[in-house]
């Protein structure tokens, strides 16, 4: 079976890519030294920095912080002026500001939530440049965050001679930043580019081609097939867990998406990056178990969902019923790619905080519409690159603090004690989701002239939920009937958009800068183990059950309650 | 490990120095816009140009030395001649594609299904429930090249007849342009339609002349 | 008892008011929702409306509040009952106040300061914390540690520290008060139990925070669906989104948090240990390493006689004839050990002569003796000391000794060696008697990853032996008190947490030094002083009792809540679809309990959140029992029994409520 095979494909390639990834990050040296070595000494000699100088928790959020700030900036201002700069062959227009400003945050928080329509309204140099660039850098930068909160963890690369309380060292952020990009992401995306060019993804910056079609006298007589520089994008959107595609309907677009070997590749483009860092963090952290266990955690997850999003569209459209074969459904799918695959891509999509699609949510049966929704909110089943394990870590940490009471001791992990300066922080991102998620699907649902909801009822809430969730999670999927190109729709998500990027990254770096410098406790019979069955048990339970309880009412104004009504929609039908 | 630790007693002290803080910010937006939006993209569309040139360009079908589509993208069909391909909300505007993004739940769904579904039956002869599903639902481009083969076999008697030509020589024909799942296992099996009537075209050559026929 | 249920229930009211409310958020937002739903009825009431849902929620809700304070102050009940009874002996006590060239002065007890000197004869009460000054007294303590025997306490010495409340027996003291009234350690422990004062510990406080964040979840969760449902049409009930709340929010276990920690300190309190703090009760069952002395902990303390060896060439009663003959007037355990061992072995009973001389221990000579008329010598001593004093007589030293004395100390016993003024006999065997449980008790502890440490004087030979009999993990031989310190800050610097009892001046910078110092009654105040519990019994084995309250404590925390979160599950499946019954007839399919009506689906989730409470009690207060098993499994235990036992319970629990209500009504 193709998905299978699929998943196992990037299980067996994430191994390799693990121990590359561990050498590179590790501060051993390392054999890319010698081909890398030279360009980022010199890159470092631009930015001003001693790479070798590590940054503590502080200096290094101050720094992600910043150069993220810069890049908006730059971002936003290219966006804003591309109808006077240079690579606009077509004379597009410029973009309103909050459009700007949303496309801008959306692609800098590794979302790529796109409000603007396709291709149409960006030119080549915001399409190519500025959002190609951020598609490179920001897994990057999460992927830096993630390796600071990894060293903190384990008390910071000098914790061999640090005291007790002494500030730790985490890394330093522009070296992690620019490893990642020049020795992880560019040479992957350059290899997964070229295979999709292989196999039909356009590459070309000649104008588009118009050709008339085979059968005149229709409404449509002429076809411009699109061209540009797309493989070279959609290699760095799969990989990045990006998902903002060069077209419209993203990969479900045959352009985008050529043939089913494309769509393994992408698929498996898709999941690599988020699967090596589980692999890579057993490495860095020296804790195999401890990898082990969450790669074991998030893979009964995925599997789960995968099974039961591939069951649910091989289940017929309610609205077919008595119209057709009761078939799987196909509403929004692609011939060529059949529900199972594309049940699989908008279950991983979802879970990698991704977001490209090969088929269109909105028209997913229920119970896969709960699986993509569930894969955004946990957001921490594989994840976005580096974001996901820190997500996946701050879930450890509540589930350390609970069952570690459970042992007769006082939370700890890796040695090192939850107390409650640790709890305080945590319990911010424990409110965080519902607070924002929820808070702001009620103000827009409360007010229907700014909802923009393209269908009625119970799906209403449920596009507009999705919307702010995917925004939350960084994930970018959106049910794209949604009427989102407004100042309110912009404004609104572009503030959630940043509590759900930096908050939920800043926040572990600080907890992971205030326990490397306490005490570390060493193993004993007493230690809760982390690397067990039982505790990845727990940990399933509770990031059910946390998820669950948070999120089960507005669900049951949402999926659940469409869900239901199907259920006897169809009933009715029979 | 011979590193040096920055420290920043207070983030005052850490701010004061803007130097150290603006400056790598600056230069690491400037450098990976050039690396990756410049050198990156321009290297691999380079090189994938020069070595899949077919592909590079939308894959396109050429009759005679002339483009006459894309491999990739479904053209729309409604003459009894051809075999017709899925329902596209986007009339196959490869300019603006997307799919339906109607929920299972939206009645606009359903009577959209329920419309096209009457034509169907009408014109097939058939009970609704033994309509193929793909010929219903809209795909998720509105651009999507193929039908799967319960859809062309559906259709074959239809075309057989339009074209007065035995219906065992265009099911060879169907079955030589119906495409197994890819290597044998990704996907699923599919004829692409465009292919599939540029061949029944080269194959079958309608009476009138004019290259393109319309029936009604 | 049913007394203090009394008071408990009355206090329950008291708790009631805002300002105390306030301390718990989870509890406050029970306590608003009854406000609410108490005007709701209300309003019920004037509009002339039914208001029998309204009344029975507002009920629910306040009994909810109710029992929570109910369990505080049953705990708070039960401390104070064992502190009063301590508490008892110390009312109305006189103190004879010493002031400089004046007589003593007869004042309150209460009136002490820490400084003022006070005398106490015989027959009377100690009236203040404080230590021996002047003089020796032989004090009963039973009223505070319920042991009858009396205890030495002396000035000058490791045991010069007495406690309010006890009675002198017999000597006279001068002691110079450390701790004013109401400053004692009872007085803290009291404070440590009772609601008003009580500091919450880290870890409950940490708790606290998290519990908090999850009902500001809920609270959003629930708050957020009026305007979701308004989007469909739905009007929803305020009475069933309270509820909602109510239900989902950690009532179980912020009810009961106050009155685990609370039983924490009573079940210290129960071992007769004091705490000065909760945190030191909490930080206990984190202890890695365990530092125990090897006299009085492990061992009995005193050696004693267990054989004889005579050299060759020596008969075996010659032998046995001069160690009696040297422990006759010995007073030390040890040597009237060796004349027990004798007469148990048959030997004759010798008395010596009248003019016989004694030669006590000194620590310089390390040898003790007799001296007879008839100028015969009798001495036993360590083997070197008696080696040292055969030599300076002249006398030879058989090759055959040292194998027998080093075959002893191999044992773990101390070899005492016998001569008299013409040659060496043979060896007295010493052994220290290992208590009867202690390798049970170090193999538990290890179980539950504590390592104990053994600290002693002896040789390395000896301890090792002694060591290895005991099953401790590691051991100290020839250790001075300094070396303690450096112990600790060792295991310390490893990252471990480390406990330690201690008596002596010289133990104070140790005890202060370790994470639990648990110091004895008996010792010197600086001892007392330094560390952050006092042991009333001066059971130095007690230390163990004190890891297993502090892991019990946790355990029992930990435990409540995963019961508490894992018991929503099921609630949500209770009232979710009660509170969208009327709108949506397709959730139906949710109510997979049947719960007939919405109302009294509602109501019955709501029961039983209300008496789950109630009906944990008896746990918070016993606490979970803890097993020394691994902490896999002791995760995978609790996490099956309160976790998974928390998911299924209520299903079961509410679905028989509702049927009750249904055929009650």
């Amino acid at each position: 079976m193709d998905v299978m095979l699929i998943l196992a494909l990037a299980l067996l390639l994430a191994w390799p890519l693990r121990a590359y990834m561990v050498g590179i990050f590790s501060g051993q040296k390392h054999w890319s030294d010698k081909v890398f070595g030279p360009v980022e000494n010199g890159i470092f000699k631009v930015l001003g920095v001693k790479a070798s100088a590590g940054m503590n928790w502080k200096s290094y959020g101050i720094a992600f912080l910043i150069s993220n700030l810069v890049l908006g900036v730059i971002a936003f201002l290219l966006l804003m002026f591309q109808h006077v700069l240079p690579m606009n062959p077509d004379g597009i227009g410029p973009l309103s500001w909050d459009l700007a400003l949303h496309t801008a945050v959306s692609f800098l928080t590794n979302t790529n939530q796109q409000h603007y329509s396709g291709q149409a309204q960006l030119s080549y140099l915001s399409q190519g440049f500025v959002i190609v660039t951020l598609q490179f850098v920001t897994p990057a930068m999460g992927l830096a965050v993630c390796l600071a909160v990894l060293r903190g963890l384990m008390g910071g690369r000098n914790s061999a001679e640090a005291a007790e309380g002494e500030e730790r060292d985490l890394g330093n952020y522009y070296q992690d930043t620019v490893r990642a990009v020049l020795r992880l992401m560019l040479p992957l995306a350059a290899v997964v580019a070229l295979l999709l060019a292989s196999q039909g993804v356009p590459s070309s910056y000649q104008a588009s081609p118009t050709v008339p079609v085979l059968e005149q006298g229709q409404s449509l007589t002429e076809q411009k097939i699109p061209l540009g520089p797309v493989a070279a994008m959609v290699a760095i959107k799969q990989l990045g867990t990006n998902g903002g595609g060069w077209y419209g309907p993203n990969s479900s677009n045959p352009l985008e998406n050529p043939t089913p070997v494309a769509n393994a590749i992408e698929t498996i483009a898709l999941v690599l990056i988020p699967i090596a860092i589980v692999f890579m963090a057993g490495g860095l952290l020296r804790q195999r178990g401890f990898a082990r266990m969450s790669l074991a955690v998030m893979g009964f997850l995925s599997l789960l969902c995968v099974g039961a999003a591939i069951y649910s569209e091989q289940q017929p459209n309610v609205a077919f019923t008595g119209l057709a074969q009761q078939t799987g459904n196909m509403e929004g799918k692609e011939v060529r790619l059949g529900t199972d695959l594309s049940a699989l891509w908008a279950t991983l999509t979802t879970q990698t905080s991704n977001g490209s699609v090969n088929a269109m949510h909105d028209s997913l049966n229920p119970v896969a519409g709960l699986v993509t929704r569930s894969g955004m909110l946990i957001n921490a089943i594989w994840g976005g690159i580096g974001c996901g394990f820190v997500n996946f870590i701050v879930y450890v940490w509540i589930a350390v603090f609970i069952a570690g009471l459970m042992i007769g001791r006082t939370p700890e992990i890796f040695g090192r004690k939850l107390e409650k300066t640790e709890i305080s922080w945590l319990g911010v991102l424990l409110v965080l989701p519902s607070a924002v998620i929820l808070t702001f699907t009620a103000i827009t649902v409360a007010i229907p002239s700014i909802t923009g909801n393209s269908n009625p009822g119970l799906h209403g809430i449920a596009q507009v939920f999705y919307e702010y969730t995917s925004a939350f999670a960084n994930n970018g999927s959106g049910f794209e009937g949604l009427g989102d190109n407004t100042q309110w729709w912009n404004i609104s998500c572009v503030i959630v958009l940043l509590l759900g990027r930096y908050l939920p990254l800043v926040i572990p770096l600080v907890i992971a800068g205030l326990l490397a410098k306490k005490r570390q406790i060493p193993v004993s019979n007493g230690t809760l183990p982390l690397h067990n069955l039982t505790f990845g048990v727990t940990l399933v339970t509770v990031i059910l059950i946390l998820n669950f309880l948070s999120f089960l009412p507005s669900m049951v104004l949402g999926p659940i309650g469409e869900a239901l009504e199907l259920t006897s929609i169809a009933g009715d039908l029979k | 490990m011979n590193t040096t630790l920055i420290v920043h007693a207070g983030s005052e002290s850490a701010l004061s120095s803007h130097h150290a803080i603006w400056r790598p910010a600056a230069g690491l937006a400037a450098v990976m816009l050039v690396t990756c939006g410049l050198v990156y993209s321009g290297s691999v569309t380079g090189l994938a140009g020069l070595l899949f040139p077919q592909q590079a360009t939308g894959s396109l079908v050429l009759v005679d030395g002339k483009a006459v589509g894309s491999a990739l993208i479904a053209q729309p069909f409604s003459s009894d001649v051809y075999f017709h391909g899925r329902p596209s909300s986007v009339n196959t505007d490869p300019m603006s594609t997307g799919g339906s993004n109607l929920a299972p739940s939206n009645p606009a769904l359903r009577d959209r299904v329920a419309a096209e579904s009457a034509v169907l039956t009408e014109r097939y002869q058939l009970a609704a429930t033994e309509l193929p599903i793909d010929l219903l639902a809209s795909s998720g481009s509105g651009v999507d090249p193929h039908i799967s083969p319960e859809a062309a076999a559906l259709q074959l008697k239809r075309v057989a007849a339009a074209r007065s030509i035995p219906s065992d020589l265009l099911n060879k024909l169907v079955e030589q342009q119906t495409e197994a799942p890819q290597w044998g296992i990704f996907g699923q099996p599919r004829v692409n339609v465009l292919l599939l009537n540029l061949a029944l075209d080269k194959d079958f050559p309608l009476q009138q002349s004019g290259g393109s026929a319309s029936a009604q | 008892m049913s007394n203090a249920l009394a008071q408990a229930s009355v206090q329950a009211f008291v708790k009631l008011q805002p300002q105390l409310a306030i301390k718990s958020p989870v509890m406050l937002v029970v306590w608003m929702g009854t406000v609410l739903a108490l005007g709701m009825t209300a309003n019920s009431v004037i509009n002339g409306k039914d208001y029998g849902f309204e009344l029975a929620s507002s009920l629910i809700l306040f009994f909810t509040l109710w029992f929570a304070n109910f369990a505080e102050a049953i705990a708070e009940a039960r401390g104070r009952g064992q502190a009063a009874s301590l508490k008892a002996t110390r009312r109305d006590l006189t103190a004879q106040l010493l002031r400089e060239s004046e007589e003593p002065i007869a004042v309150s007890a209460s009136q002490l300061k820490a400084g003022d000197k006070v005398l106490v004869e015989a027959g009377q009460f100690v009236p203040a914390d404080g230590e021996i000054v002047v003089g020796v007294a032989t004090i009963n303590e039973s009223a505070l540690t319920g042991e009858s025997a009396p205890v030495l306490r002396e000035a000058g010495t490791d045991h010069s520290g007495v406690i309010a409340g006890t009675k002198v027996l017999n000597g006279t003291i001068t002691v110079m008060v450390t701790a004013e009234a109401g400053h004692s350690f009872l007085d803290k422990m009291i404070s440590l139990v009772e609601g008003t004062n009580r500091q919450k510990t880290p870890n409950e406080l940490a708790l606290t925070v998290l519990l908090a964040a999850l009902t500001l979840v809920f609270l959003i969760a629930v708050a957020t669906l009026p305007a979701m449902a308004a989007f469909v049409g739905i009007e929803l009930d305020l009475l069933m989104l309270i509820a909602l709340v109510v239900c989902l929010i950690p009532t179980t276990i912020a009810g009961l948090l106050p009155a685990i920690g609370i039983a924490g300190m009573n079940r210290a309190l129960a071992a007769n240990v004091i705490a000065k703090s909760g945190k030191a009760v909490e930080v206990a069952g984190d202890i890695d390493t365990l530092l125990l002395d090897k006299t009085g902990t492990i061992t009995f303390g005193d050696r004693q006689a267990t054989a004889f060896f005579a050299l060759p060439g020596v008969a075996q009663s010659e032998l046995v004839r001069g160690a009696v003959l040297c422990s006759v007037q010995d007073p030390t355990p040890e040597g009237k050990s060796v004349v027990r061992l004798a007469q148990e072995q048959g030997a004759a009973a010798e008395t010596l002569p009248d003019n016989a001389q004694f030669i006590p221990f000194s620590a310089q000579t390390r040898l003790s003796g007799v001296q007879l008329d008839n100028g015969e010598h009798w001495v036993k001593g360590a083997a070197d000391a008696v080696k040292k004093w055969a030599q300076s007589r002249g006398l030879a030293v058989p090759n055959s000794l040292d194998p027998i004395v080093t075959k002893v100390a191999q044992q773990g016993a101390t070899p005492l060696v016998v001569a008299n003024q013409q040659r060496i006999l043979g060896v007295i065997q010493l052994s220290d008697v290992i208590k009867p449980g202690v390798a049970e008790r170090f193999a538990e502890l290890r179980a539950l990853g504590v390592r104990t440490i053994m600290v002693t004087g002896d040789n390395p030979i000896t301890a090792g032996a002694i060591a290895a009999a005991a099953g401790v993990d590691d051991f100290v031989a020839e250790a001075r008190p300094e070396d303690k310190l450096a112990l600790i800050r060792r295991e310390q610097a490893l990252g471990r947490l480390v406990a330690m009892v201690g008596d002596g001046t010289n133990d104070a910078p140790a005890l202060a030094q370790a994470d639990v110092g648990l110091a004895m009654n008996s010792g010197t105040q600086a001892a007392k002083e330094a560390g952050n519990m006092v042991d009333l019994d001066s059971d130095p084995t007690k230390l163990l009792a004190v890891v297993e309250v502090g892991k019990q404590l946790l355990i029992t925390r930990g435990a409540l809540t995963t019961f508490s979160l894992a018991n929503d599950v099921a609630k949500y499946f209770v009232i979710v679809p009660a509170v969208f019954a009327a709108a949506m007839p397709g959730i139906a399919a949710l109510n997979f309990m049947q719960l007939p009506d919405p109302k009294m689906a509602v109501l019955s989730a709501l029961i039983f959140n209300a008496l789950i409470i109630p009906a944990l009690i008896p746990l918070a207060l016993k606490g979970v029992k803890i097993r020394a098993i691994s902490a896999e499994k002791l995760l995978r235990n609790n996490m099956l029994i309160f976790g998974l036992g928390g998911v299924l319970l209520p299903f079961a629990a509410i679905k028989l409520i509702d049927v009750l209500l249904n055929w009650m009504f």
